[in-house]
């Protein structure tokens, strides 16, 4: 059983082909990094993935059905930005997502469901080191913090998928250490596929059980808006440096980082190793 | 140093904020005190003993006639119109504006008609309003919603849009529907936005109060003004000017103190 299907997807503006003949299949609970140089089409395929744009051909499926074609509670997000509301103190912030469920009309809990709720996300926040700051607006912390709480955030409503859009890469090193080590404990712990963009190799290696990196390689100015990337399919010496103006992208590269890292079966004893040696080299 | 470093402390701050209204009293007094030696019967800047007995005389002494403290029964009139007017205009604003900001469909179809409609001088209405609802106080609301309504309506739709994609998107992933979203996500973003957009509407309220107060009243600030501007009652009038004056200012301090105390997380999020 896979998680997640592309099957022959792409993504056109016009004439101007983004993505180009996507096939992919992403096994459940894996975590998969994408990388690539900027505007290569990455964070485009991770929208399709949100249900934030369309595919303009192909079909994505998500545990063997068609993907809807609007972000719903079933992928959780964390973006570099913008990932939490400003006007809600922090435990606001992640008690919100059951107050969307359980209170359609005013999404507000009262009294006792509300004490419940907040119970929950005190949880949530004991489990990303937020449990001091209940009360503070997200302006009052740091960047760091702000994407421990985005996570929170995202995982009360327990989504199958976590999407991660650059999450880390406005942070300083050492505070992206920490947040590394926080993401791994969250794979670990609960039943999720992430998919990652991230700029950072060592990122993508340290986290990812999978590297899907994207590149344009057919870029000729009388080619740019005929071809877009493709996925892993052309010999490394067709891949050109991009240049000039940029129509679009395609997988060129894909592996599974070894040795293999599984996520410990939910529940269960977390005695997996999860430290790959390219990690290791890299310290 | 460079003048652009050079930043005044707390006492400077306060004496150079006091300089331009310190010389703009000495300045009236110096021309006033020229004028009424020549001519002490002199109306057109009557001196400040004179004014201030005006204002005993419309603010403290009953008017024989109505039995009415006239100023207060002035303020009263023009504020309880000016207020009405400006609670309708703000609350079609926030309503049609995160319409307009956050539904697509809605920005396609009222966005062009409030963006042309916004366009009407609204002055040029007021002959058609006192023709329809007649020279009573709806008339008078109706130029002061028409006139602010409008933008506000345009600046909030604004506002809507500038919320961050990536917050909308965000509220989806955690299941809500467009009501959640507009209820929780944008309504209590937009409220202290809203607070400063009516800030600047304060200053257009007032005129098209004025101008439908010159024209047909039996009360009113502007009326008042307009009705002793006959007897060149300078005396009466730049007392008048001047209490509108600290009625709008006072208004514009009381929402620049709502939005600090009901709006903490906004003067962080506005920065950020």
């Amino acid at each position: 059983m896979t998680a997640i299907v592309f099957d022959k997807v792409w993504k056109e503006y016009g004439d101007h082909v983004v993505l180009e003949r996507i096939n992919l299949e992403i096994a459940p609970r894996s975590f998969v990094a994408l990388v690539g140089p900027s505007g290569c089409g990455k964070t485009t395929f991770l929208r399709m993935l949100l249900g934030e744009e369309a595919a303009t051909r192909g079909t994505i499926l998500v545990d063997g059905k068609p993907l809807k074609v609007e972000p719903d509670a079933d992928r959780g997000v964390v973006f570099q930005r913008y990932s939490v509301f400003p006007h809600l103190t922090v435990l606001q912030n992640v008690m919100i997502g059951r107050e969307f469920e359980t209170s359609r009309f005013l999404g507000k809990l009262f009294g006792a469901k509300r004490k419940q709720a907040e119970d929950e996300a005190r949880t949530l926040l004991d489990a990303v080191g937020l449990n001091d700051h209940e009360n503070k607006y997200p302006a009052a912390l740091s960047g760091g913090m702000q994407q421990r709480l985005a996570l929170a955030q995202a995982l009360n409503r327990k989504p199958k998928i976590l999407l991660l859009d650059e999450p880390f890469g406005a942070l300083d090193p050492g505070i992206r250490a920490d947040i590394h080590v926080l993401i791994r404990k969250i794979w670990n712990e609960n039943d999720l596929t992430v998919v990652m963009v991230t700029h950072d190799l060592s990122e993508a290696f340290r986290l990812g059980t999978r590297v899907i990196a994207f590149e344009r390689p057919r870029n000729r100015p009388e080619e740019l808006e005929r071809y877009g990337a493709t996925l892993g399919s052309e010999a490394p010496g067709e891949i050109a440096r991009p240049s000039g103006p940029q129509p679009g992208a395609s997988i060129t590269r894909d592996f599974e980082v070894w040795p293999k890292k599984i996520a410990a079966p939910v529940g269960g004893a977390a005695s997996v190793p999860d430290t790959p040696s390219v990690a290791k080299a890299a310290e | 140093m460079r003048l652009l470093n050079i930043k005044p402390d707390r006492a400077w701050t306060v004496a150079l904020a006091a300089l331009p209204f310190f010389a703009l009293i000495v300045a009236y007094m110096v021309g006033s005190g020229i004028r009424l030696a020549e001519n002490p019967n002199d109306k057109l800047l009557p001196s400040f003993t004179a004014m201030a007995e005006a204002v005993k005389h419309y603010a403290l002494e009953a008017d024989p006639r109505s039995g009415l403290y006239l100023m207060w029964n002035d303020t009263l009139s023009s504020l309880s119109l000016l207020l009405t007017a400006l609670a309708i205009s703000t609350f079609i604003a926030l309503v049609v504006g995160i319409l307009i900001g956050l539904l697509p469909i809605a920005g396609a179809t009222f966005g062009p008609v409030v963006a042309v409609a916004s366009m009407v001088p609204p002055l040029a209405l007021l002959p058609i309003l006192f023709i329809i609802m007649g020279l009573g106080d709806g008339a008078k609301i109706s130029l002061i919603v028409i006139g602010t309504t409008l933008k506000l309506v345009r600046d909030m739709a604004l506002r809507v849009k500038d919320i961050p994609a990536e917050l909308l998107i965000k509220a989806q992933t955690l299941g809500a529907s467009t009501w959640q979203i507009a209820l929780r996500v944008v309504l209590p973003q937009m409220l202290p936005r809203l607070i400063d957009s009516v800030r600047l509407e304060i200053g257009p309220a007032w005129l098209f109060l004025i101008a439908a107060e010159a024209i047909a009243a039996d009360s009113g600030l502007g009326y008042r003004i307009f009705l002793v501007r006959r007897y060149l009652a300078m005396d009466v009038i730049i007392p008048y000017v001047i209490w509108i004056t600290v009625l709008a200012f006072l208004m514009d301090l009381a929402l620049r103190l709502l939005q600090r105390k009901a709006f903490p997380w906004f003067a962080g999020a506005r920065t950020a």
